[in-house]
């Protein structure tokens, strides 16, 4: 039996067989994943709210930007589901097309910020010595460089990229049919991304490397070290899947961060033109309205809510399927 | 010759006789005195109270409370006395002769002097102050423009002058016929020499003399203590000549962005006059406490700027098309919400009994067939077209609003784009911008300050527009003494702008704030000025 | 750990050197100056401002100037935009607000995080996990922005506890704290679950359990420990912020600290101000940086110093 200490973490008896578990890990994860009937409601809402999001707008024919200023704001009725804002917009419309950019902000940028975190902070901490010392502290210079500044320039500098962008997508043509004619500010999405995914991934990086810092030493790991595996296998086979725990919890807690910097960012210009607007930016707006026109903090909050809710289910289940060891009961 | 009008002073002093009979200090029922306290949202925080460094409006109302100019303004507009008791103006109307009262003290006990105000001067003038508004005393006053260039050295040769302590004679280059109320800008107010030498020099525009402890003024107010994003409190001078009128022991000037934050304050009962209203609490204090609501006129204009040298808007028909097809009626109504009145022409109404004779219409009928006209029938073919704004809700709400007036009357899709305030800004000088949002506040009351904006090449035009001929009215008007005939030129001078539109006019601003009912005899004049000597408070 | 700490503290001179540096001229590219203003400064008027405050200088002398200044004399210069004080006076005036403010609500994150995570961890998948959870969640979906008012409404305007806004009296402490403390709480709350979870099921643990220690004293003295890894990690650049202020709390709360500055700084394009505020938060970023390496290695002594 092994002794009561961190040192012996964890069993030494794994085989080189049971190292190369790659693929049967993900099967199992999913197997268990199923079973989890939390993630999978999770799971269900956020696809089903996606889909919602997509498609809703489209089979109903609202509209985020039509107007009816004599109206004003009115709360839920059988025409406006969600009541309309103080320009008369339908709510529904507004927060359909809102959690769509949103979503699709939350999530790729996370994702970003993730590989990016993931990568960055496990070699830093597999190969230590002088490499982790220069890579935490361009780590640490990224953190006090003053965002707002930082964005500004971006902007500045990467407008005609950015409108080069748009205006590609705008003539882009396959078969006579210009598909992306409406998407008009993709080239702003695109920096938004590049903006966010800038900080973001910092103290993902910070984590992940105090993960590996914690396993570098661990007998499975000098095991398939002696074996003569690569690095890069040994960094991405059999360390990072033991520190995707944290990970996901953290990018969990990302992706509400990042909904709310965008509306942030989009106070700097960044991100969706007006008419259009996100859910950071409606639930910033509805949080000024709150006592006069409840409905419009609740509806966008309630949907920022749902979605982040099923996001944590979903992440916990998968932490939980992922967990190796915990699977061994 | 024109000479003060006495009447209009005792006018003044007639509307607030009410609440000056009564003694400064209340009493309670008990019989001791209590302090009455005045606490006012005063936006952000100030850079600073030196009239000749600071810029901005927060700025503008301490230096009014805390100091005072040769001459002052009533509710109607009148000029009424300051620092000088009376004033002579040469029948040339170059040559202002101002007499100061004998009283007039600074808030150490030493009077104020002409050579006070003659000092002062010299100081906004020195170039290493590098003073912003030096402009406002260097486009009128003869040789100081030299002094300001370092063409002459010796100030005396400017047409500042102090004949003796109590006499001031100020020579102008052309009459400007509102220099009176030009002077009512803290531009013109006086600063304590003596004490900014003490502090740094006077050449320095970082130094300690505005510090509480330091801080010398002439107003009806004196500086007790400033602490920075908290509070600043304000005090009763003891040395002000007219001491007797002012009621309110003490001012708090708070600084508080968030207008959410102040409308809380004022709920519970933080503060009692707030600095603006949140655009959804308008009505619902319109409805339970309308004695808390005051809405004012403002001398401003709120409009949007065609940059004339990008397309489409080289094109003065589809300028005129966009400018003839909003509703503006609506969108104050629904909108913006704090009666601000739809701008059909480009000088507030009634400015001085100045009165546009050439407005035009809202006429969409017209506007459709301007932009045929142009080459775009039914909006078809129209260039992609980015409408900049800074952000702030407002000022996104209301572009949204146009936005869809635009699509729906023209079939004109017009892009929103918003950008940080100095980014925006810059973007404006430089003109680099083809559609933005502006606004113009006046610096004080008269006609001129609208339109000398158009004037080729004007550092705040950033149309690229320009008239030669409208530029001669501009100058013909600056030296006609006679109000009645330079407001005739100014007929004819809007008459050009509403044909060549340079700029869209959507409304003219007005001023809404919460004030608690317990503030009595608080007004503002047009250009936000508040003369805090006549207000009131119920303890 | 004395020889790991003295070169981590040399280092930190090329990283500050670096931010500084890269700073310096970042806000220079920035459209606009610290004297744009709407209504145009005449074009003498920018040439004297300019030359009041060596702006018409080459860049590179500015910035061997500004340099000496900050080493030489620890003077970080005159504020643009407000002409009667120094950054020296701004930092020194609003930092302490901010770190009291900070330290509050450091502190309500840390107990209010650390228990309800724990909670979590140790009654994994039960109803007490699922309170807690909820709670941290809640925490998340609620920014600032909205709880902030929102607690105000509910303390100072219908129940009149509490002032609405200002930072004089103690009880003015209370909502600011509450409002920063809980979003931080929800972070730590969710890490430190995450973290316990996967300390929990490792071996060591069973071992322990196994050998009939008691279960606080598995909890406390075994798995904490290595639970807290990834929390620890996240809390030192979370703890330079929280320290260094919060623009939206102090603009809800009407407080004079120093997070409006970081912002307003920037806005305001007051170089030296921002050039001050960074140069402040660089230095809490490394130190707090170094601590959370230091922590790391005693709460894990497999870990060396390398």
């Amino acid at each position: 039996m092994v002794s009561l200490s961190p040192q012996n973490l964890p069993s030494a008896d794994l085989t080189p067989a049971q190292l190369e578990q790659g693929t049967s890990l993900w099967r199992d994860a999913w197997h268990r994943l199923r079973r989890n009937k939390l993630a999978l409601f999770g799971g269900i809402v956020v696809i089903g709210f996606t889909f919602t999001c997509v498609f809703a707008p489209w089979i109903f024919h609202l509209s985020y930007q039509d107007q009816n200023l004599d109206l004003g704001a009115t709360p839920p009725s059988a025409k406006h589901w969600l009541g309309t804002d103080t320009l008369g917009r339908d709510l529904l419309a507004r927060t359909l097309y809102g959690a769509r950019i949103s979503l699709m902000v939350g999530l790729v940028a996370s994702l970003v910020a993730l590989a990016i975190g993931v990568s960055y902070g496990a070699v830093a901490g597999y190969v230590g010595g002088k490499l982790d010392s220069v890579m935490m502290r361009i780590v640490d210079i990224m953190y006090a460089l003053p965002f707002t500044i930082f964005v500004i320039l971006l902007m500045v500098f990467l407008k005609d990229p950015m409108q080069a962008v748009d205006a590609w997508l705008g003539r882009f043509s396959l078969f006579g049919f210009h598909v992306f004619e409406g998407m008009q500010g993709v080239g702003k999405i695109l920096l938004l991304f590049a903006a966010i995914g800038a900080v973001e991934w910092l103290t993902m990086a910070r984590i992940v490397r105090g993960q590996i810092l914690s396993i570098k030493k661990m007998e499975y790991i000098e095991a398939a070290r002696s074996l003569g595996l690569s690095n890069r296998r040994i960094i991405f086979r059999h360390m990072v899947p033991n520190v995707l725990g944290p990970v996901i919890v953290y990018t969990s807690l990302t992706i509400p961060a990042v909904i709310l910097l965008e509306s942030f960012l989009s106070f700097l210009g960044l991100g969706v033109d007006a008419p259009m607007s996100s859910l950071g930016t409606l639930i910033k707006d509805g949080s000024e309205k709150m006592e006069e026109f409840w409905w419009l903090l609740v509806f966008p909050g309630g949907a920022f809510s749902l979605t982040l809710f099923s996001l944590n289910f979903l992440g916990d289940g998968l932490r939980d399927a992922l967990d190796v060891r915990a699977s061994k009961d | 010759m024109l000479k003060c009008k006495l009447v209009s002073f005792l006018a003044v002093a007639f509307l607030f006789a009410g609440c000056s009979k009564k003694e400064p200090a209340a009493t309670t029922a008990g019989g001791t005195p209590t302090r009455k306290i005045l606490r006012y949202g005063n936006g952000t925080e100030p850079q600073d109270i030196d009239p000749h460094v600071v810029t901005g409006v927060p700025e503008q109302h301490l230096i009014q409370t805390l100091s005072e100019g040769l001459v002052s303004e009533d509710p109607q507009m009148n000029t009424i006395p300051g620092v000088a008791e009376k004033w002579e103006i040469s029948p040339d109307g170059l040559v202002y002769t101002f007499h100061l009262r004998a009283d007039a003290k600074w808030s150490n006990g030493d009077p104020v002097t002409a050579q006070d105000f003659v000092q002062s001067y010299q100081r906004e003038l020195t170039a290493a102050l590098a003073s912003e508004y030096a402009y406002m005393l260097f486009n009128h006053v003869r040789g100081a423009k030299d002094y300001y260039d370092g063409k002459i050295t010796d100030f005396a040769q400017t047409g500042f002058k102090a004949i003796d302590p109590r006499t001031l004679e100020i020579t102008l280059l052309q009459p400007a016929p509102f220099l009176l109320h030009a002077m009512n800008h803290y531009a013109w107010y006086p600063v304590h020499i003596p004490t900014i030498r003490k502090f740094g020099g006077l050449d320095h525009r970082s130094t300690a003399w505005t510090r509480p402890e330091n801080y010398v003024g002439n107003g009806p107010y004196v500086l007790k203590s400033w602490k920075p994003n908290q509070v600043i409190v304000t005090e009763r001078s003891p040395t002000y000549w007219d001491r007797a009128r002012v009621k309110i022991d003490e001012i708090d000037f708070y600084p508080i962005e968030l207008a959410d934050t102040e409308e809380r304050m004022f709920r519970s009962g933080q503060l009692d006059i707030t600095n603006e209203v949140p655009l959804t609490k308008l009505a619902v204090y319109r409805r339970d406490q309308p004695r808390s609501v005051r809405v004012d006129p403002y001398d401003g204009l709120y409009y949007y700027r065609f940059n004339v040298r990008r397309k489409p808007f080289d094109d003065v028909r589809v300028r005129r098309a966009l400018a003839l097809s909003i509703d503006r009626e609506s969108l104050v109504k629904n909108v913006t919400l704090a009666d601000e009145v739809p701008a059909y022409d480009f000088v507030p109404q009634n400015l001085l009994g100045y009165r546009s004779e050439n407005s035009f219409q809202a006429d969409i009928a017209e506007a459709r067939r301007l932009l045929a006209a142009a080459g775009y029938p039914e909006g078809r073919g129209f260039p992609r077209v980015e409408l900049l704004y800074n952000t702030l809700e407002k000022h996104k709400i209301i572009a949204e609003a146009l936005q869809e007036m635009w699509r729906k009357n023209l079939g004109v899709e017009i892009s929103l784009l918003n950008q940080e305030w100095k980014v925006y800004v810059d973007a404006q000088h430089s003109q680099n911008f083809q559609f933005q949002r502006a606004g113009w506040i006046a610096d004080y009351v008269d006609p001129h300050v609208f339109f000398d904006l158009w004037e080729t090449g004007n550092g705040n035009n950033d149309t690229n527009w320009g008239n030669p001929e409208y530029d001669r009215l501009l100058h013909s008007a600056l030296s006609t003494h006679d109000n009645t005939a330079r407001f005739a030129i100014y007929q004819q001078m809007e008459k050009i702008l509403v044909a060549e539109m340079p700029i869209m006019p959507i409304f003219y601003y007005t001023h809404a704030r919460l004030i608690s009912p317990r503030v009595k005899g608080f007004y503002t004049t047009p250009v936000d000025n508040y003369p805090w000597k006549y207000a009131d408070i119920d303890p | 750990m004395l020889r790991f700490i003295a070169r981590r503290l040399l280092e930190t001179i090329p990283v500050l050197f670096v931010i500084l540096t890269a700073t310096f001229f970042m806000i220079r590219f920035v459209p606009g100056g610290p004297f744009t203003a709407e209504k145009a400064v005449t074009p003498e008027v920018m040439r004297n401002l300019e030359r009041a405050y060596d702006l018409d200088k080459p860049l590179w002398q500015q910035y061997t100037r500004y340099l000496r200044n900050v080493l030489l004399h620890g003077d970080l210069g005159p504020s643009f935009k407000y002409p009667n004080r120094t950054v020296n006076e701004i930092i020194a005036g609003k930092l302490p607000v901010s770190l009291e403010l900070g330290a509050e609500a450091l502190v309500l994150a840390l107990v209010l995080g650390l228990t309800l995570g724990v909670l979590a961890a140790v009654k994994n998948n039960t109803w007490i996990d699922y309170v807690c959870s909820s709670a941290a969640m809640t925490g998340i979906c609620l920014p600032t922005f909205v709880l902030g008012p929102l607690l105000v409404l509910l303390f100072a305007i219908h129940l009149g506890w509490v002032n609405a806004s200002g930072w004089d009296g103690p009880a003015d402490r209370i909502l600011p704290c509450l409002t920063l403390g809980c979003v931080y709480a929800a972070y730590i709350a969710r890490l430190t679950r995450g973290g316990m979870l996967e300390v929990l099921s490792q071996d060591y643990i069973r071992t322990a359990r196994a050998k009939g220690a008691s279960e606080v004293r598995v909890i406390f003295k075994h798995a904490l420990r290595g639970g807290l890894l990834p929390v620890v990690s996240f809390l030192g650049p979370a703890i330079a912020g929280i320290l260094t202020g919060s623009f939206v709390i102090e603009t809800i709360f009407q407080i004079p600290g120093l997070g409006r500055e970081f912002v307003n700084s920037a806005f305001n394009r007051d170089y030296t101000l921002v050039l001050g505020t960074v140069i402040l938060y660089a230095t809490l970023i490394i130190g707090l940086n170094l601590l959370v390496d230091v922590v790391q290695v005693w709460l894990n002594p497999k870990l060396k110093f390398e």
